[in-house]
């Protein structure tokens, strides 16, 4: 029971940062129509950003901002130059430049920061939190990490529902030509989209990090989570992303806990969930029916 | 067509043949080795450009299918003592099956769950080989023997039977390849690729087209991690990254999507240029880390500067070329240039990007 507690809380941990990539993969494909297979990369790079501040400074936090701030800019360069010309193409080709943009990012950070792995320093405590003499399997840093994406989420959905920016961005989203004939400039939104998206991949980054050690690929893994999460939640809704993450953290955490030889297989367990759901619900388990436009 | 193109393309082969075999001959050992990495190379990119070009679809877990196809080669010969012909055949046939399972989720998907899922294939399964240690040997992986035939003599280099093996086998492979993609199952590729509706309405059954692609383009490549695995001996998880799935891509993409030469000329550039700039890089005092990542950054550049420049890739820049002298030919324009790239006065409203935008 202690360990199904332990396994429980470890999974919603890591399935906050699953949601985090699937939030910000949902982000980019609402706006663009595109998936970003170059999140992960960017959120690597990011992260590099922010040893190097916190080695240099010694102040997380001066990491941590700089990270957010450089994930911001990166997502708005990225769209603007590399993105924005495939866009009147067919979708094949956006998919192979994000493709070639994750591969870049991950030569360049071979290349200005070797293939070492690196440590990641955390704001707070690792060691395991107790309750009487009963260990409860996650730290405060834990608590830091699932209460930073839940700011992130909500401050993110209040943003969208609350504020004339917000409005533009569904209106730019839901259908582009009847935004830009309403005066909105789509581009520029689109830009902000990509520009919030990486932002929320360079938090996922900072805050997975201390886990995973960094190396050029080390955010892979974490990439490919966050897109089997984005799809359960239907790729579409943010909410589902969010509850995708959630779910899929749970049950790795539970495949990795209890299965024979269990932590060489989560990723194998993930693979198998991905085909399920996309035999089942192929658009995800949120999303109403959808009729496919000719 | 088939009664002109049939011989052509047997010609061809029969001509690359006589080259490969003379270049083996005259060349050092280490260039029987590149040779069969070339082999090796366009055995796997010509399945993913076909995949890819023809009917469409993209995949980032061809690496992990040349895993399968080099595991299944391995085990064959370790545990059975197969004759290497018999565990290159299985090794087809247990990839196919493999490509078959991914390729019927596949076909639910569209162009960018698609790329999600086979990525995911290449991360999961090198995780495989160290969960199962004692079978799949871990991180070491599993050694294979592999013998020039004792009719060739003591004497015979290893590294030239290697090479000729892989070139014979990558040869069968493009000119068997090359009669799929004319054939009525090729058009039924590009038919769907380029609308689907259409194509389903004049009778083609998208889904059993689309698996078939992806379980064409799943023995290729476990062809060529057979193949692989015989020229280095050796198969390891470290060996089948996602690195390996991208640079088939790239390799795809800079010969010229859907193009089988094109797979030619990209996968020469893929195992030659490497090998090259690496050696530059070590012998200007860079260190081995920022040498072997430079071919890394160039493969990413090439893919964003290929799609965004010149989608149509080396084969595309050829025949430009070709018919600055002949004029337009218009059989072959056909049949070479895939549509990577609507031409600018088509409306792309045919294509998958506004579906679901409901």
């Amino acid at each position: 029971m202690v360990e199904f507690l332990q396994f429980t809380l470890s999974g919603v941990s890591f399935g906050m940062i699953y949601a985090a990539v699937a939030l910000s993969l949902v982000l980019i494909w609402r706006g663009t129509r595109l998936l970003n297979y170059a999140q992960g990369g960017m959120a690597m790079i990011t992260t590099y950003v922010a040893i190097e501040v916190v080695y240099r400074t010694g102040l997380y936090w001066a990491g941590f901002v700089v990270a957010l701030a450089a994930g911001a800019v990166l997502g708005a360069l990225c769209q603007v130059t590399i993105i924005r010309p495939t866009m009147n193409k067919p979708p094949l080709n956006g998919v192979i430049v994000t493709i070639g943009l994750l591969t870049l990012l991950e030569g360049l950070a071979g290349v200005f920061f070797g293939g070492q792995f690196r440590s990641f320093p955390t704001a707070f405590s690792v060691r395991g939190l107790r309750i009487g003499g009963t260990p409860l399997g996650v730290s405060r840093y834990d608590i830091f990490v699932a209460a930073s994406v839940l700011v992130a989420t909500l401050a993110l959905a209040v943003a969208f529902r609350y504020t004339s920016a917000g409005l533009r961005m569904r209106a730019a989203a839901f259908n582009a030509t009847i935004a830009r004939l309403s005066g909105i400039r789509v581009a520029r939104v689109l830009t902000v989209g990509w520009a919030l998206a990486g932002l929320l991949g360079a938090l996922a980054g900072v805050l997975v990090s201390p886990s995973t050690f960094l190396y050029p690929n080390s955010m892979d893994t974490i990439f490919v989570f966050g897109f089997t999460a984005a799809v359960i939640g239907g790729l579409d809704s943010p909410v589902g992303a969010v509850t995708g993450g959630l779910l899929l953290g749970l049950a790795l955490s539970y495949a990795g806990g209890y299965l024979p030889s269990g932590a060489n297989l989560v990723p194998v367990v993930a693979l198998g969930i991905l085909v399920v759901v996309l035999m089942v619900r192929p658009d995800g388990l949120f999303s109403a029916t959808k009729v496919r436009r000719v | 067509m088939s009664m002109q193109t049939l011989p052509r393309r047997l010609g061809v082969a029969v001509v690359t043949a006589v080259i490969v075999w003379l270049l083996s001959v005259r060349l050092s050992t280490f260039r029987d080795f590149q040779i069969a990495e070339v082999a090796v190379e366009v055995t796997a990119v010509a399945g993913l450009t076909v995949l890819t070009g023809l009917s469409g679809q993209i995949s980032l877990g061809n690496g992990a299918f040349m895993a399968i196809g080099g595991y299944t080669t391995a085990l064959l010969m370790l545990h059975l003592n197969w004759p290497y012909i018999a565990a290159l055949v299985a090794s087809g046939v247990v990839t196919a099956v493999a490509g078959g399972i991914v390729g019927v989720a596949a076909a639910r998907l569209r162009g960018p769950y698609l790329a999600g899922a086979t990525l995911m294939l290449g991360v999961a399964l090198p995780a495989l080989a160290a969960a199962y240690q004692g079978f799949l040997g871990g991180d070491q992986g599993l050694n294979v023997v592999f013998t020039a035939p004792a009719f060739l003599g003591a004497t015979f280099p290893l590294t030239r039977w290697q090479a000729w093996v892989s070139a014979a086998v990558a040869l069968v492979t493009l000119v068997l390849l090359a009669n799929l993609c004319y054939s009525r199952i090729g058009r039924n590729w590009r038919a769907v690729r380029d609308d689907e509706v259409a194509a389903a309405l004049d009778g083609v059954n998208v889904a059993v087209t689309r698996v078939l692609a992806f379980v064409v383009s799943a023995i290729c490549a476990g062809l060529a991690g057979s193949l692989l695995a015989i020229v280095t001996s050796l198969v390891a998880p470290g060996a089948f990254t996602v690195t390996l799935s991208i640079a088939l891509l790239t390799a795809a993409v800079i010969g010229g999507l859907g193009s089988l030469p094109g797979a030619l000329w990209g996968s020469l550039l893929i195992v030659i240029v490497p090998t090259y700039v690496t050696d530059v890089a070590t012998s200007h005092g860079l260190s081995s880390s920022v040498g072997s990542n430079i071919p890394i950054v160039a493969y990413g550049a090439v893919l964003i500067l290929v799609m965004l420049a010149f989608p149509q890739g080396i084969q595309g820049g050829l025949h430009r070329l070709l018919t600055l002298f002949t004029g337009p030919d218009p059989k072959s324009r056909r049949a070479h240039i895939p549509h990577v790239t609507p031409p600018a006065d088509e409306p792309a409203a045919s294509h998958h990007e506004k579906e679901g935008t409901q």
